[in-house]
């Protein structure tokens, strides 16, 4: 049995009066990809951003329920020190336009005021990039900004950034949906290889990535959980009704 | 039925927009006029003594507008002091909370500020510094000049931050940078190039003012670097001599309006430049 | 793509428990605490002002009254102080300076709004506009007094009146020139703002453009060119320097267009430095006041204007 990094334990969040996710019990097993899925407005992208604390940034935003880091309440603990233990990449790459690559990667460190002596600066920079299956193409220009690559390099170079921290949880938000078919499979590789190191979730709208990437999925509709499981089972021996459905296409 | 026959239409169709072009370069006249005259008898005052020397008392040749411009550079510093932290502050609330009675009376503010007379502010500075201290300073010309920059700040930082993303925002946050310094240390910069031109705006805009400084900086013919004393400004300069009986005087004011006007438009194109090199794309 | 290390756990783990290795630790609340504390601080300056001008000006408005504003004699060496030949020199300097603008100023709004939206046509005008904006009054003033007055003497001497060259009408001139930009910038982008559609029904009926822009375009943009003309109107009725040089600086009411005269910012700019006397000091404050007043109801309105229609900031 996998031992579970991430626990959430009845899980509601609202917009105001509106609950966009209702009672949630989910247990992410750590070292593992787990992929959530749902047609659109079903919660998933509310989900990973209650999870590293986002959510409540929105005015009017509420959640209830818990969730536990490693049996820690991340509800009990400072929102910042949350942040700096689950990492976030985005739909769109949003590298920080005014820094050059090298800085984008010890950003969190910079922008946290932690000083690292410059060596450590250094191969903190180096082994992110080389994570992220970037070093090769960017190492001759660390000081060139970072806005200057492609998307998909771009992409890599937030996932590094994040990296950097070391998290423990890596929450990704459809990370490849504003990227080619060559930079998405390049990402959907890294992931794979990632999962060693840190835990993932990834929040994908795209079925078939799911099913190439993920070791297990969890299929949220309008803000409830449906179904969880190995992703294997799931694809090819859905358990609800629903799953069955979204799966060959009848919604989106 | 009664219609207008076409060809008439067309013509006065033609007629309207070549008479739309005429009024509207018609307005390259005065330009003209100023930027040639100024420059006409603004040059041939012009030397490097003009520009060191201090002017010299009534009847005497010569003299320059050394003071003049130091104590425009004066002023400007000092206002840019208190306008420039008060201003990007409440540019930054304006950009962050955008709901409300209080924000909207803030921006009320910031937009009747904008408005008020240049002469209200003299007064106003006046009341505020040149009495209690009991006498005509720097300080309080620039105390005005703060006033009437502050305005133009404001907008101008509220107005470019606004236009950066909120992915930008996120992305600090994700990592874990607090509020305070995810705004200090990302978005502000993401928008420096806004804010700066904001700033080199306003001091265009200032560094021409006179009905401000009548009754605060008020002039001198000295040199003064004591803040605390009145100073003199190029446009205060101008004003003066310009209105005095003396012909040596009106040509020293010619020069002092070529250095003004330069100095003025230097900056515009400066603040152009700035932004198309400098515009953080995202 | 084996440029990774596979196994590699990051030696160097943030210790996410350490907050931070600054001794300098802003927390949002105080953070936002300062923003607020900016806002306040513009409010209160302003609120600050109006009753700056206020109390400075209680000792005239507890002497005169309300006949402060119809008191025809300004007559410092009496103490009477009325405020009507300035009141009369403002209005007649800003209306007439505004309805000469507006030949120039409409035209340049349909101009860069209508016709030549882009392209080098439209940059250069708009640059012209920047720079005529970008004058400062003094040298507006200055060109003004040793350009304009002489002319308008040989006018005057044409005419018959007497030659002061300087006067309600040369500063009118100046007055103009000054404002184009105000207007013209606000007309051009609501005149911009109005809806294609909306003009290409009208040209696919079978109307000229010089149709469209006056039976749909200039209609749908009139509240938004409205608003313009209150501000540059706002920006003539404050305008100091330019009109002192030029008007010629007389306390009485001025009879015709070619009289000396004075403003509410004029006379205050001319006699404050040599003001005795409680009285005559809180009399200028007292114009300022009004001066004050004046253009902030006259900005406000514009700014609303402004806003309903969607153009501006």
């Amino acid at each position: 049995m996998e031992s579970t990094v991430l626990r959430i334990e009845k899980f509601s969040a609202f917009f105001g009066e509106n609950a966009v996710l209702k009672d949630i019990d989910l247990s992410i097993p750590r070292n593992k990809i787990t992929a959530i899925m749902g047609p659109s407005g079903c919660g998933k992208t509310t989900l990973i951003r209650c999870i590293n604390r986002m959510h409540e940034l929105t005015p009017d935003a509420k959640v209830s329920g818990k969730i536990f880091l490693d049996n820690e309440d991340i509800y009990a603990t400072d929102p910042i020190i949350v942040r700096r233990q689950i990492g976030m990449v985005f739909q769109k790459p949003n590298p920080f336009p005014t820094m050059s690559i090298y800085d984008n990667v010890i950003a969190g460190y910079n922008l946290n005021g932690i000083r690292l002596a410059k060596d450590e600066k250094e191969r903190v920079v180096e082994e992110s990039l080389r994570k992220a299956a970037l070093w090769e193409e960017v190492n001759g220009t660390l000081h060139r900004r970072g806005t200057f690559l492609s998307g998909g390099q771009q992409q890599r170079l937030c996932i590094a950034r994040a990296l950097a921290m070391g998290p423990a949880v890596l929450l990704l938000d459809e990370p490849t949906s504003a990227l080619d078919p060559k930079a998405t499979s390049h990402i959907e590789e890294l992931i794979l290889r990632l999962k060693d190191t840190v835990t993932i979730i990834l929040v994908t709208h795209n079925i078939a990535q799911a099913a190439r990437v993920s070791d297990f999925t969890a299929f949220l509709y309008l803000g409830e959980l449906v179904e969880f499981g190995l992703s294997e089972k799931m694809f090819t021996a859905p358990k609800d009704k629903k799953t069955e459905e979204y799966l060959s296409g009848k919604f989106g | 039925m009664r219609e207008f026959p076409i060809r008439r239409r067309i013509l006065a169709d033609k007629t309207f927009k070549i008479i739309i072009i005429l009024l509207s370069f018609a307005c390259i006249l005065p330009m003209f006029f100023i930027i040639f005259f100024i420059t006409s008898k603004g040059i041939s005052a012009i030397n490097w003594k003009f520009l060191t020397q201090l002017p010299k008392p009534v009847g005497e040749t010569g003299g320059g507008i050394l003071n003049a411009i130091i104590g425009t550079f004066i002023l400007v510093i000092i206002s840019i002091l208190f306008s420039v932290p008060l201003g990007v502050f409440a540019g930054i609330f304006l950009s962050e909370y955008r709901k409300g009675r209080f924000v909207y009376f803030t921006r009320l503010s910031i937009e009747i500020l904008q408005g008020i007379p240049s002469i209200v502010i003299g007064i106003i500075a006046y009341t505020w510094v040149v009495v209690p201290m009991g006498s005509f300073s720097a300080l309080s010309g620039a105390v005005a000049l703060g006033l009437m920059m502050l305005p133009v700040i404001v907008t101008a930082t509220g107005e470019t931050l606004k236009l950066i993303p909120d992915s930008l925002r996120e992305a600090s946050l994700a990592l874990g940078v607090s509020y305070p310094r995810t705004i200090i240390k990302v978005i502000l910069p993401a928008g420096l190039s806004g804010i700066v031109t904001g700033v080199l705006l306003s001091i265009a805009r200032v560094a021409g003012e006179t009905a401000p400084l009548l009754f605060t900086a008020f002039g001198s013919p000295f040199m003064n670097l004591n803040i605390l004393k009145p100073v003199n400004s190029l446009p205060l300069m101008i004003f003066n001599y310009a209105t005095s009986p003396y012909s040596e005087w009106h040509t020293l004011a010619w020069g002092a309006s070529f250095v003004l006007v330069a100095l003025v438009l230097g900056l515009n194109l400066l603040t152009k430049f700035l932004t198309r090199k400098w515009k953080v794309q995202f | 793509m084996a440029d990774y290390s596979n196994a590699d756990v990051l030696a160097l783990k943030v210790d996410a428990k350490t907050v931070n290795q600054y001794k300098f630790v802003m927390s949002e609340s105080s953070f936002r605490k300062i923003l607020y504390l900016a806002a306040i601080c513009v409010l209160i300056l302003l609120v600050a002002i109006f009753f700056s001008l206020l109390l400075s000006s209680l000792p005239a408005i507890r002497h005169f009254g309300l006949g402060f504003l119809a008191g025809i004699t300004w007559d410092p060496v009496k103490s009477e102080f009325g405020a009507l030949p300035f009141l009369i020199g403002t209005l007649a300097t800003s209306f007439l300076a505004l309805i000469l603008s507006l030949i120039f100023s409409l035209p340049i709004s349909i101009f860069l709004g209508e016709y030549f939206r882009h392209g080098t046509a439209s940059m250069f005008i708009k640059s012209m506009i920047e720079l005529l904006a970008g004058i400062p009054s003094v040298i507006y003033g200055f060109c003004g007094l040793f350009l304009l007055t002489p002319v308008i003497r040989g006018l005057e001497t044409k005419v018959g009146v007497s030659p002061y060259g300087v006067g309600i009408f040369t500063a009118s001139l100046v007055l103009s020139i000054m404002i184009i930009p105000y207007s013209a910038s606000i007309g051009r982008e609501v005149i911009s703002l109005v809806p294609s559609d909306l003009k290409e029904a009208a040209l696919s009926l079978g109307a000229t453009r010089f149709e469209v822009i006056r039976k749909v375009t200039l209609p749908y943009a009139y509240s938004g060119i409205f608003a313009g003309i209150l501000l540059a109107l706002g920006r003539a009725l404050g305008e100091t320097m330019a009109v002192t040089m030029v008007i010629g600086n007389s306390n009485f009411i001025p009879t015709n267009i070619f009289s000396p005269g004075n403003t509410l910012a004029s006379v205050i700019a001319n006699e404050f430095t040599e003001a005795t006397g409680s009285l005559y000091l809180a009399s200028l404050i007292e114009l300022g006041l009004v001066l004050f007043i004046v253009t902030t109801i006259i900005n406000v309105i514009g700014k609303i204007i402004i806003r309903r229609m969607g153009a501006g900031v």
